[in-house]
């Protein structure tokens, strides 16, 4: 009963921490992009304008919900959540904090789901994901849409199989699928985190969620300039919300998993510092990836897309079964 | 990126192979391979409501996947009728509308009018009003050029540079504001001259303003120039070889790319550009990162010219003395009586306007701006004609368009610089 509790208290406090997160990153966004843009950014609700998120979210929710007459409305209803949903499901594997710690005189895993093929079920609910974008542009019965829809389907289905026979050399490295114990062959110093050795991995596997994201500069699904807004052309209010806050969910999710993947997950850089609670360095290092790829979205131009697919089967793929040669070599030589 | 540009060369040797007309032609028959006759298309409206197409263009295209089988383009959505209000109105009165043709660059639209009219009646415009003109006229070239780049840059998917840009124009729009009041519609040139003399402090801000603007060119290059992903996109996109330009009559950079070095400053000088010394900017693959680099060479040659102007301002009137056509200084109409006589005429009847026709061509940021005026002998100009080049630009967007990849149509829509005031009148 305990053990039920305590998986409740951590879901809800977890959610509540990436849910909560998102209005802030989405401020931060906006503040960096005003200070590379040299001007201000939001600053009229509340100090420095840090409530405006929560405006825009009010605003948004009180908009009229508007569907198409030529849209097919249920598939057009559903596609934000299968975007919105995955993301929330790999939140549990990822753990925050080392296992079987003493709170209150309770012993406490601190991670939802020790799951055996964490990385695995990561990979495959990345591909759920696809569907929500898939579906919203056919849902829409738009042109833009459609365009954009089919444009994120094929980028996403390239970029998948480099992201996994990316992470395919760690897993070979640390013996394991799961997060915990990935997490756990990190242990010590940061020079036993796995970036180290997979360099090459890391880099494909950040350019790669790059991808996955629909980020600049391979936000083709959206590219605003020739399709609009890609496959949200037709959602209005907290549809578009929730669009919007999917994106930004699974920009924390990705980072949280490429922390606890190559950059030691909850552990701290050197084992002195390990007094400061693991959730810390794992937000921090969270908050560092976010920023990362504000810094590549508001810098760079976009790729077009067939050089998208070129970078992705030509450039990606060979290197990532390199690295995973290479690293089969050397584990099998050792 | 990085690395120091050298000489507005970010990218070394490649620049000096000039390909051949007949390279140029391979190129572009290459793209236009991509097109399959008979194939499903889809039919997309880009524009007028579009949110990046360049005002209200409107361009219907068919898709095949993701490559332009045809355009129609739709022109005048900003129709005003500029050239029958013209008919209507005295020469003098129809300054403020020539602002209204070209918005960005409003500056050099009064002084391509203003020299057809001075033409037309042979008005000698004094030589301090030159250098003024041509100081204007190429600050106009260069808030032009800034605002284009920022939004050419913005159409490959990059949203920072935009503002960048923007920062940078406003220095120039600062300058006419102290100059004339305005930022936008200057209204400056007057027929005769320009209607304020430069005011103190200014020739020296003027001055530390194109001493400094070339230095942010120096950060465009390093951050535009020399960026892999925007050659990678803008190379080989858009061709437009010099035999395509000639038959559809476009002129300015989009020309200049092409290897011609056609530009009406050096060819048939105005204002003072036959004083002052001054490169013309060309470039040969005739696609859009051409037309980028000629127009970023342009900034920097303009700068040298205002630098140039500033240096010998001559002394002298800025409005000829020549009571049948040309206004009175506005600070003598209410003390000299001949002036406020002269104040009057102009203002309730007119100029006095021999009869004939005349045709001036000015090179204005975005290309040749012709100005053909049929005069009756009266006040009012009988008819006006106003060639100006946004218009044939826009006409040739199917064929740039054809065989190009839909992310790339409104990256080469943007390469030529329409604006849609120009192009619709």
């Amino acid at each position: 009963m305990t053990d039920f509790i305590f998986l409740l208290i951590k879901a809800i406090l977890w959610v509540a921490v990436g849910v909560g997160m998102v209005p802030f990153i989405i401020y931060f966004e906006r503040k960096f992009a005003g200070f590379f843009q040299s001007r201000m950014g939001p600053t009229y609700a509340g100090p420095w304008g840090v409530l405006q998120s929560f405006g825009d979210m009010a605003k948004l929710l009180s908009k009229e919900d508007l569907i198409p007459d030529w849209a097919d409305k249920p598939v057009f209803r559903l596609a934000p959540y299968i975007l919105f949903v995955p993301a929330f499901i790999v939140m549990a594997l990822i753990p925050f904090g080392p296992m079987g710690v003493e709170i209150f005189g309770y012993t406490v895993d601190l991670v939802i789901a020790d799951f055996d093929a964490g990385v695995l079920l990561f990979l495959a609910l990345g591909t759920v994901a696809v569907y929500g974008i898939v579906f919203a542009g056919w849902a829409s019965n738009n042109h833009w849409s459609l365009l954009g829809s089919l444009r994120s389907g094929a980028q996403m289905v390239s970029y998948e199989i480099s992201m996994g026979l990316a992470l395919v050399g760690l897993i070979i490295l640390s013996g394991s699928l799961s997060f915990v114990d990935i997490v756990d062959g990190q242990a010590g110093n940061f020079w036993n985190w796995y970036f180290i050795p997979q360099i090459v991995g890391f880099v494909i596997f950040y350019v790669a969620s790059i991808a996955e994201l629909n980020r600049a500069p391979f936000d083709l699904a959206e590219a605003e300039q020739e399709l609009v807004a890609g496959h949200m052309t037709e959602y209005t209010g907290m549809r578009w919300g929730l669009f919007m806050f999917g994106e930004y969910v699974n920009m924390v999710v990705v980072s949280a998993v490429m922390a606890t993947l190559f950059f030691g997950g909850w552990r701290a850089p050197f084992e002195a510092l390990d007094f400061i609670p693991g959730f810390i360095w794992l937000v921090g290092k969270v908050l560092f990836f976010v920023f990362m790829y504000m810094w590549i979205r508001w810098t760079l131009p976009r790729y077009r897309y067939n050089q998208l697919m070129d970078i992705g089967w030509k450039i990606f793929l060979p290197l990532a079964i390199a690295n995973l040669a290479v690293t089969a070599l050397i584990v099998s030589v050792n | 990126m990085g690395g120091a540009p050298t000489n507005g060369h970010a990218h070394g040797a490649e620049a000096v192979h000039r390909p051949t007309l007949e390279e140029l032609k391979e190129r572009k028959i290459r793209t236009r391979q991509r097109v399959h006759e008979g194939q499903e298309t889809i039919t997309v409206s880009m524009g007028p409501q579009h949110p990046s197409m360049h005002g209200v263009y409107q361009a219907v295209v068919d898709l095949d996947g993701e490559i332009i089988v045809r355009t129609r383009p739709g022109i005048g959505n900003l129709h005003r009728g500029v050239e029958k209000l013209a008919e209507q109105m005295t020469y003098h009165q129809f300054i403020p509308v020539t602002d209204r043709l070209d918005y960005v660059a409003s500056f050099a639209m009064n002084h391509g009018y203003c020299e057809a009219v001075e033409k037309l009646m042979g008005v000698e415009v004094p030589r301090r009003a030159r250098y003024i003109r041509t100081i204007a006229h190429e600050l106009v070239r260069l808030a032009n050029h800034i605002l284009w780049l920022g939004v050419h840059i913005m159409d490959f998917g990059a949203q920072t540079f935009f503002l960048i840009c923007f920062r940078d124009r406003e220095y120039i729009l600062d300058l006419f504001e102290m100059v004339c009041g305005a930022r936008l519609t200057h209204s400056y040139a007057r027929i005769g001259g320009v209607s304020k003399d430069l005011p103190e402090g200014w020739v020296g801000r003027c001055r530390s303003v194109v001493e400094f603007l070339p230095k942010r060119f120096d950060e465009y290059e390093r951050l535009i120039t020399a960026n892999r992903i925007f050659n990678k996109r803008a190379r080989n996109i858009g061709i437009f070889t010099s035999e395509d330009c000639n038959a559809w009559r476009i002129t300015g950079p989009t020309l200049r790319s092409t290897g011609i070095a056609r530009d009406l400053r050096k060819d048939e000088p105005y204002a003072a550009y036959d004083e002052v010394d001054f490169e013309v900017a060309v470039e040969y693959n005739s696609d859009v990162y051409d037309r980028f680099l000629v127009r970023m060479k342009e900034m920097r040659e303009s700068c040298k010219i205002i630098r140039q102007c500033l240096d010998n301002l001559p002394d002298g009137p800025y409005l000829a003395h020549d009571a049948a056509h040309v206004l009175p200084l506005k600070k003598n109409v209410l003390r000299d009586s001949a002036a406020m006589i002269q104040d009057f005429m102009h203002v309730l009847r007119g100029p006095q306007v021999p009869k004939g026709e005349v045709y001036r061509a000015i090179e204005v940021p975005k290309g040749e701006m012709g100005v053909y005026i049929v005069s009756d002998g009266g006040p009012i100009p009988q008819r006006l004609h106003l060639s100006t080049p946004s218009f044939y630009h826009g006409q040739a967007v199917p064929p740039m368009f054809e065989g190009e990849m839909l992310a790339d149509s409104v990256g080469i829509f943007g390469s030529i610089d329409v604006v849609l005031g120009d192009c619709d009148r």
